[in-house]
């Protein structure tokens, strides 16, 4: 795909970013729903 | 008999008459030397900057061949830089040594480690504007990751004739972080917002939530950003191995015995790439200044989201934690906790701080994988 510099940059700052900001996002809540999944526990070996 | 004495004798003195003359390589001696003496004596980076020194100060010797053909760095170098096998073993050691419990317990500091990589693409950007070709304009932004090992992977595979200039900006910037952020965090924040209290209620996380936070990064962000998997799963590997418990011998290596001697043939490596001629050009000040730029963009859009967070709750968030969200761990977090004891002293950011700071460390390592997948998806790289 040809592009010019500016072409270029502006995309990488809009998919990079934004992809970057997006999978972030989504790990979050992720880890968000496996935390609430899988709660700590105080006694050993019965968590999850 | 006389001549030939002459002549062997000769023989010793050429490299002090080829230092005079290639006055290069006479500068980067000193620099060599700056470099020993920021991290002997300075404390700073030591592990990378004294191999690093010593072998920029080994390549600039006249008529050295260590970087020629069969050289002993050379082969070094052919075996762990153009592979990108010494980048990625050193992130197993990170995965290893690296406790991602802070942000577990507080996953929305994910997103503060996302906000503290846009340094990398405003420096892109920046890099572009300036006249750098599109791939070395990639190696430049990258230093804004402030994670050597990525910067060095990212360089390594698409620009490695700026592997110097980039791994040697990205690890002073790293170690210059204490000094670099504190003034942009106080500039950018108000007095109020500077002694907002964050109040931590250490919550546990489960051993099963550790267990499968790598499987699950690995997985998905594997699938978002297949270019990237290499520096995902090395992460993450390290991690598992340490959370798993089972494996402590392994963990133990990675984190240790690898780690030091790929840091030490690394160091060595990125040194050896310092030859005089080719380093010293406008375009490595240039970049030098690029890298600096980046890490201050970072801390700024860090600060800014920070800010925006404190907002969205009503000012129970400190912006201030903001500028942990990049790869220098746990530097950024410890940095953070002394800026806030500053103005109020009894308010114990850094716990916060360190749940923005492996989000940032997360954060780098997937702004790299996206901006990799990215630039497949454009048809820049295969």
């Amino acid at each position: 795909m040809e592009m010019d510099n500016f072409t270029f940059g502006v995309t990488m700052l809009v998919a990079g970013m934004g992809g970057t900001l997006v999978t972030l996002g989504l790990l979050s809540l992720m880890m968000m729903a496996l935390g609430k999944l899988f709660p700590y526990k105080e006694e050993g070996g019965k968590e999850g | 008999m006389m001549e030939a004495i002459i002549a062997g004798l000769g023989g010793l003195v050429i490299g002090f008459k080829m230092l005079f003359v290639n006055w290069q390589s006479l500068i980067m001696l000193g620099v060599g030397g700056v470099l020993l003496w920021l991290g002997i004596k300075k404390d700073c980076e030591p592990l990378l900057l004294v191999p690093i020194g010593f072998g920029c100060i080994l390549v600039n010797i006249p008529m050295s061949d260590v970087m020629l053909k069969d050289g002993f760095i050379r082969t070094i170098y052919d075996a762990g830089i153009d592979t990108e096998l010494f980048p990625l073993l050193i992130f197993i050691g990170i995965g290893a040594m690296t406790d991602f419990g802070p942000v577990l317990a507080q996953p929305y500091t994910f997103l503060l480690g996302a906000a503290g990589q846009f340094g990398i693409f405003l420096t892109l950007m920046l890099a572009l504007f300036l006249g750098f070709p599109k791939l070395d304009a990639v190696s430049i932004g990258i230093i804004g990751a402030c994670d050597g090992p990525t910067a060095i992977y990212v360089t390594s595979k698409y620009a490695p004739h700026l592997l110097g200039a980039v791994a040697v900006a990205a690890y002073s910037y790293m170690s210059l972080v204490p000094v670099i952020q504190p003034p942009i965090m106080k500039a950018l924040t108000t007095e109020k917002e500077k002694k907002t209290v964050m109040k931590f209620t250490a919550k546990p996380v489960s051993k099963t939530t550790k267990l499968l936070f790598p499987l699950v990064i690995t997985i998905v962000g594997g699938c978002i950003a297949p270019k990237g998997l290499p520096l995902l799963a090395t992460i993450m590997l390290g991690n598992l191995m340490k959370e798993s418990g089972v494996v402590a011998r392994l963990a133990g290596a990675a984190e240790n015995e690898i780690a030091n001697v790929v840091t030490l043939f690394l160091g060595l490596c990125i040194g050896a790439t310092m030859a005089g001629p080719a380093f010293i050009r406008a375009e490595t000040l240039i970049i030098l200044g690029l890298g600096f730029l980046a890490i201050c963009l970072d801390t700024v859009c860090g600060v800014l989201f920070g800010k925006l967070l404190y907002i969205i709750t009503g000012g129970k968030i400190n912006p201030l934690i903001g500028s942990a969200g990049i790869s220098a761990f746990p530097m950024a977090a410890r940095v953070v906790a002394k800026v806030g004891m500053q103005y109020n002293k009894k308010n114990y950011l850094l716990m916060h701080a360190m749940g923005a700071n492996a989000g940032g460390q997360i954060g780098s390592v997937i702004a790299a994988a996206v901006m990799l997948s990215v630039l497949a998806g454009m048809g820049v790289i295969r």
